[in-house]
């Protein structure tokens, strides 16, 4: 067999710890046909070189079986030209470091007396060191200077491209003429310090897209095809077309839209209703793709493939709903607007002053190229990502992911609260609430009947069980039928877990999650589900109005339901809400002038998550409303989102300063460069001074989350 | 000044080959998952040792 190596990356939500990376990267070692796998921690991925003969459902089952859920992932292209970016801009850091480095030391010997020839030969060493970093490292402003010029605009990189061209023209030719001064340490340190804060800006927007994507992730990316000659065949989702048959067994999801041909099963629809309960299907029963079926294998006659998707509309109510935040203007773009025109007439004015004054061409010229450099935004340019990284990595390490930059700038802004219930308010899964009505000999047995069932209800039973200590029964002849539950004996008597009707009894009321468990011989046992709240969620909410913001609850769920929570949580509510209401209110609010933060997860949320000024999702959310959030919260208390606010607030208070601090430290250089008194040295000093301080100033956002 | 001429260009080098090992060490991706470099050294890569524990 010739085998062709081919390469596929899954996303890997579940890889924590040095010992995850050794049990995959060891366990699929052992799997015949892979050459390779890496896992990358930082992205939770991992990159598997593999033959032909091995394909993606595979690989998939082989993760699954070392006990990580995986999701292929489809290379985007825009994902990878943005990765390109911010490594092309690393690079020019790199060589921007090096070269002012060097630089600055021969400079610092000019400064400190060399003279005659060696500074000659000091000039023209930096000359040609700079002339290459320049051009090289450059690039970035340059491109973004010339493109604001082509369309009548300016912006921050075009006095920043002047000014670093205009200096270092000055400076050759000073060194050709054998003059006293040269700026190459000016406009190479320039450039260094811009690009800093270029890549962290740059960086931040990375972490963002890695989510990207993951609505067309949460769609399998494929199935088993039924072919008309019996055979099945696994084909992508874009190669699946209506009509055809697809196999889909437990565990799996949905690749597309269509109606139920064979079987019956239970599926799981939260990720399109936000509703935890599994739902019943058989024959004729729609199903939606994304949704996962739990369990029994299905046969389903595909209705809608692609962008007709029930899904794939959600996607585009999401991305319309998401236009409006890409009108918010980020803070250092309209710092941006103001400041550069200024420079721009500050430097024109004190050349055609100084000509005026009548000190020649030469002199005037260099004193402009001064108060450009002077004048620099370096540490403008510092100010916000610097900020902004200190910050979301503080509230990192409290376990809240911030997807984006400007999701703090748009978070200090906030002024009122929208929470979602299932899911949000409270934990989205059901937890058993009445397992007393089991006697010891009842939970080892219904914990080995729980154990064989992958239904969310066993998984919550099991999970409790086997908290309380309960050990498993010794279970023969366990088996499980599907959109009933699951049977076995247990010591010779036969033991049933699942739907009260199944089992023998009746179920209390019809809206409570519940299901019973029965041995032979013993009366059947109900067992009632609920869907707690979160942990802290009261303290939560409350310190949110303390912050003045004004929550309210918006859910898609029935009145009763909602009403417990709402009053455990002293929040008004709105009940019954489709996706698209949940918008509209957002709206609504929006144009009354308030700025509204979302918390939500689930599909269902996505639109109201991407129509919201900013939004927050737990990381128990589907991977659509993790992707359509601007921030990802980790663990169950919901104390993480209050935590944000507070940190947003102090950041937006750091930037400020920041820009205080930046603008202040400048306007005290300029007259002195307007006076044509800046010699290197103080246009160096200036320039790394504000940086410095202005980098110093956002670390105290190490403790913004205390 | 012959200190310089010697010394200079020693300097430049090796801050050249400095510049030199971060272009490839970016290239070949090495700084891709920083997290996982850090956790990987407590991987204890030897299978054998491994299966006798």
């Amino acid at each position: 067999m010739t085998a062709i190596v081919e390469h596929s990356e899954f996303s890997l939500p579940g890889v924590r710890c040095a010992a995850c990376i050794a049990k995959i990267e060891q366990g699929l070692a052992h799997v015949p046909g892979v050459r390779s796998a890496r896992v990358n921690l930082t992205a939770k991925r991992i990159a598997i070189d593999h033959d032909a003969g091995l394909d993606v459902p595979a690989l998939r089952s082989a993760l699954d079986a070392l006990g990580f859920a995986a999701e292929p992932v489809i290379a985007q292209s825009g994902d990878l030209a943005h990765r390109r970016e911010s490594r092309q801009l690393l690079k020019g850091l790199g060589v921007a470091g090096f070269a002012s480095m060097n630089i600055m030391l021969l400079s610092v010997s000019v400064w400190s007396g060399a003279d005659g020839a060696t500074r000659q030969l000091f000039h023209w060493l930096s000359a040609m060191i700079a002339m290459p970093t320049v051009a090289y490292a450059g690039q970035p402003f340059f491109r973004s200077a010339w493109s604001a010029l082509r369309h009548g605009r300016t912006n921050m990189d075009v006095p920043i491209s002047i000014g670093v061209l205009l200096a270092t023209a000055l400076s050759l030719f000073e060194t050709i003429t054998g003059g006293a001064h040269a700026y190459f340490d000016g406009a190479v340190s320039l450039i260094f310090f811009l690009l800093a804060g270029r890549y962290l800006d740059s960086a931040m927007r990375d972490r963002a897209r890695d989510g990207a994507g993951a609505l067309m992730r949460a769609m399998a990316p494929g199935g088993m095809v039924l072919l008309p000659d019996g055979r099945a065949e696994w084909r992508s989702a874009e190669d699946i077309a209506p009509g055809m048959a697809l196999l889909v067994s437990a565990g799996e999801r949905f690749a597309a839209d269509g109606r139920v041909e064979e079987g019956s099963s239970a599926i799981d629809r939260s990720l399109i209703s936000g509703e935890s309960r599994p739902e019943p299907v058989d024959a004729g029963s729609a199903v939606i793709a994304g949704s996962l079926n739990l369990t029994g294998p299905v046969t389903v006659r595909v209705t809608a493939t692609g962008r007709d998707t029930t899904i794939a509309g959600m996607a585009r109510l999401m991305e319309a709903a998401g236009q409006g935040r890409s009108r918010y203007v980020r803070i250092a773009d309209r710092a941006a607007r103001y400041y550069a025109p200024a420079v721009h007439t500050l430097a024109a004015a004190s050349f055609v002053g100084w000509m005026i004054a009548g000190a020649g061409w030469h002199a005037s010229l260099l004193i402009a190229v001064a108060v450009l450099i002077v004048t620099c935004p370096c540490a403008l340019g510092l100010a916000v990502p610097v900020a902004q990284v200190v910050a979301s990595g503080a509230l990192m390490r409290r376990g809240l992911l911030v997807k984006d930059g400007s999701a703090l700038e748009r978070l200090a802004e906030a002024d009122r609260v929208c929470f979602d219930k299932t899911g949000t308010l409270t934990l989205g899964r059901p937890e058993v609430v009445s397992i007393e009505a089991l006697n010891p000999a009842e939970c080892s047995a219904a914990l080995a009947l729980a154990r064989a069932s992958n239904h969310p209800l066993s998984r919550s039973l099991a999970r409790t069980l086997a908290e309380n200590g309960s050990r498993a029964a010794d279970a023969k002849d366990i088996r499980e039928i599907a959109g009933k539950g699951v049977e076995g004996h247990v010591g010779g008597r036969l033991a049933r877990l699942g739907r009260p009707e199944w089992v023998g009894t009746a179920a209390a009321a019809d809206d409570m999650l519940c299901c019973a468990f029965l041995i032979d011989g013993g009366a059947p046992r109900l067992l009632r589900f609920a869907d707690r709240l979160r942990p802290d969620a009261e303290e939560a909410v409350a310190r949110i109005a303390r912050l003045g913001m004004e929550p309210v609850i918006l859910s898609g769920d029935r009145r009763e339901a909602v009403a417990a929570i709402a009053g455990q949580v002293h929040a008004p509510a709105m009940v019954g809400m489709t996706p698209d209401q949940k918008v509209e209110t957002i709206n609504r609010l929006t144009r009354a002038g308030h700025h509204v933060l979302m918390v939500g997860d689930g599909l269902n949320d996505g639109p109201a998550l991407a129509a919201g000024h900013v939004s927050i999702a737990p990381s128990s959310a589907s991977d659509v409303g993790q992707n359509a959030a601007d921030i990802v919260f980790l663990g169950d208390s919901l104390l993480p989102v209050p935590i944000a606010v507070v940190a947003a607030r102090r950041t937006m208070r750091i930037v400020r300063q920041n820009f205080a601090l930046a603008i202040g430290y400048n306007i005290l250089a300029v007259p002195l460069a307007l006076l044509g008194m800046v010699t290197p040295l103080i246009a160096a000093i200036a320039m790394s001074t504000s940086s410095i301080i202005v980098v110093a100033n956002a670390l105290r956002l190490a403790r913004c989350t205390r | 000044m012959s200190g310089i001429g010697l010394l200079i260009p020693i300097a430049l080098l090796l801050g050249l080959s400095g510049l030199a090992a971060f272009m490839w060490s970016l290239s070949t991706g090495q700084f891709d998952d920083l997290e996982g470099a850090g956790e990987r050294i407590l991987i204890n890569d030897d299978p054998e040792v491994q299966e006798r524990r």
